[in-house]
């Protein structure tokens, strides 16, 4: 079951990567199928995660590929607050080939299939994983949204003259909606965080290259909020921390070793 | 019922014709409600670029003459520069119309509005009522799915257009506007039609001071000076960033000489824009009308085509009521034969009969019904009426 549901959920995610490309070279059809195939592979992908849940008496994302795959859901979850607005649709272009990319990797993982345990209590990897995930899947679309500004803003340095063709938000508006949503973002990190470090102090366990590298994220996205706010950044230079908070999103999700899941 | 269209717009009149045909809102109802007279239903379109009288009678012909009467009246010239269109090519041209394709500009946004209260001013029936709410939803639906009207025709617009994609809502931005000529004053007029506030209008006997301060809480310059020097030097911009905490500042340089530094546009969050940057905008803006149009077409036609699927629908409707009448006065007929026998059924099972006979009719009629709307789309509507008519017999009861 959680196989037949995987592949509508990929095939859609990849029909829906390809449809913004198409988006972005020729407004319209390519755009619209797009987000019909975001919206339909949501609902594969939210599928495939109600019959993980339904297999298992624990948490079932409490594994490396398995958290992956409920990141991905997440993310494009959050994509799609905005993403069916046709002012944001090019958002898509960062989002979807990403999300496709990851569940790819999830699956090779063994994220999408049924089984697998954890020793962890329920609550402890609802709490931990779950907000984790959360802000991860935040950071994702403020990266998604300041990527979206560079590109609108070097348009705009061009005096690209079709500038005024492209349906995409204004300057202002992406730059206040990244903040927005880190805005929203890091105090589910730091939750996440503190409930892992609560268990750690309690298993009296020692830090591994996951913690200390998604504790060097925290701070990245807090010096993010910290500059903007106190600092006065805004614009450029805070989608370029934007990005770079991004860069360490993607090495604690996928570049660092599973031994902190078993 | 025939659909009339009778008009003159820019493509066949010069002005000095079209404003002699051009009519207020009172003499356009007036007008409609005349040519309304005995049963007609009409709508008189007059805007500076077009005077159009759409007719929906169920003889074509004299509503055509009667239109063409009405606007001889105003101007007898006008009638060599008369197009008169029926039906579904009236109906297509409405269409256009409303979506701005007809336009002088292509995908002006004004043109819906006029349509709008044109329809509001008419005398209308159905076909009219129909053709000209289907035609303001085709306007609607072009311009939500087409970027046709979101480029600026003219440098002030293009000025706008611009803060927009920097700002989004222009509501609460402010404007500091450098010289008080009238090319200034048009681009400050199109921001503020979008809700910017002009904070300062600066002239020579502004002191540098005031400026200074100024450019640190506005949002837009705007600068259309006659200096024959720069206005406005980098230095004084990047001192003004110190205080802007990031805001992004857009300058909008119209003068010929410059009058701002050209070196503004480098710093971060600056973006400095002059006439030649416009007007290639504007220029771009005509191409990409001429794209976007070309998908405009794409709606408007299908939309023509539903209305056109109505119109003709409309042969058939009186057949297709009388048949279903027929069929249903012969069904209660026959269940008020065999009343004796059905008198020993109970309740329920009665209803059962009753229920299974007009599910047979039903049945038996759906297939006809479909096949006569669809022969009506194609134009064969009223042959396939008249068979059904002398098939069944339908209107013959009142000739007994």
């Amino acid at each position: 079951m959680a196989e037949l549901l995987f592949w509508p959920a990929l095939l859609l995610y990849g029909e829906a990567a390809v449809g913004y490309f198409g988006e972005a070279r020729r407004p319209g059809i390519a755009g619209r199928a797009a987000t019909w195939g975001v919206r339909l592979g949501w609902l594969a992908q939210t599928a495939l995660l109600a019959v993980q849940a339904a297999r298992r008496d624990g948490f079932p994302w409490g594994t490396w590929a398995g958290s992956l795959n409920l990141f991905v859901w997440l993310v494009v979850s959050a994509y799609l607050i905005w993403g069916c607005r046709n002012a944001y649709r090019l958002l898509g272009l960062a989002v979807m080939p990403l999300a496709a990319v990851l569940l790819v990797v999830a699956r090779a993982g063994g994220g999408t299939g049924v089984g697998g345990s954890s020793h962890y209590s329920n609550l402890f990897l609802v709490l931990h994983v779950g907000l984790v995930l959360v802000a991860f899947a935040g950071f994702t679309l403020a990266a998604a949204l300041s990527g979206l500004y560079l590109w609108q803003e070097r348009r705009l340095k061009q005096h690209a003259a079709t500038t005024l063709f492209r349906r995409v938000p204004a300057l202002a508006t992406l730059d206040a909606l990244a903040l927005r949503t880190v805005a929203w973002s890091l105090p589910a990190l730091t939750l996440g965080i503190v409930v892992g470090a609560v268990r750690l102090v309690h298993d009296r366990d020692s830090l591994d290259a996951l913690v200390v590298a998604t504790i060097v994220t925290w701070l990245v996205w807090a010096a993010y909020l910290a500059l903007r706010w106190a600092g006065g950044w805004a614009g450029r230079r805070a989608a370029y921390l934007a990005l770079a908070g991004f860069v360490l999103v993607i090495v604690v999700r996928l570049a660092l070793p599973a031994s902190h899941f078993a | 019922m025939r659909l009339v269209l009778v008009g003159t717009s820019h493509h066949h009149a010069p002005v000095e014709l079209r404003e002699r045909v051009a009519l207020e809102h009172d003499a356009a109802r007036e007008l409609a409600a005349r040519l309304a007279a005995g049963g007609r239903e009409a709508v008189c379109l007059s805007t500076c670029n077009r005077t159009e009288l759409y007719l929906a009678a169920d003889d074509g012909d004299a509503a055509e003459r009667d239109a063409v009467a009405a606007l001889a009246s105003l101007e007898p010239e006008v009638e060599a520069a008369l197009y008169r269109l029926r039906d579904q090519a009236a109906a297509l041209h409405l269409f256009r119309v409303a979506a701005g394709l007809d336009s002088l500009v292509p995908g002006e946004g004004e043109i819906l509005g006029q349509v709008r209260v044109a329809h509001e001013l008419g005398t209308t029936g159905a076909v009219l009522d129909r053709v000209f709410r289907q035609a303001l939803h085709a306007g609607r639906k072009v311009r939500a799915q087409t970027a046709i009207g979101e480029s600026p025709a003219s440098v002030s617009s293009a000025a706008a257009a611009l803060a927009a994609q920097v700002f989004g809502e222009l509501g609460g931005r402010r404007v500091l506007l450098l010289g008080a000529g009238e090319v200034g004053d048009q681009a400050a007029r199109s921001l503020s039609q979008r809700g910017a506030e002009i904070e300062l209008v600066a002239n020579s006997k502004t002191g540098r001071d005031e400026i200074e301060a100024a450019l640190g809480s506005v949002d837009v310059v705007v600068a259309a000076t006659s200096a024959p020097e720069l206005v406005l030097d980098s230095a004084t911009v990047e001192r003004a960033l110190g205080v802007r905490r990031g805001r992004q500042l857009l300058l909008i340089d119209l003068a010929v000489p410059r009058d701002l530094d050209p070196s503004i546009h480098q710093l971060d969050g600056c973006y400095l824009y002059d006439i030649d940057d416009l007007e290639a905008i504007v220029a771009d803006t005509l191409s990409g009308r001429r794209r976007e149009a070309e998908r405009a077409e794409a709606i408007v036609a299908a939309e023509a085509a539903k209305f056109h699927e109505w119109h003709a629908s409309l042969d058939v409707v009186p057949a297709i009521a009388s048949l279903r009448a027929r069929a249903e006065e012969i069904r209660e007929a026959e269940l008020r034969k065999a009343d004796a026998l059905l008198g020993r059924l109970d309740e329920s099972q009665r209803r059962a009969v009753e229920s299974i006979t007009a599910q047979i009719v039903n049945k038996l009629l759906h297939l006809p019904t479909v096949r006569m709307k669809q022969a009506a789309a194609a134009a064969d509507g009223v042959l396939y009426a008249e068979a059904v008519r002398h098939l069944f017999g339908l209107g013959e009861d009142e000739g007994r």
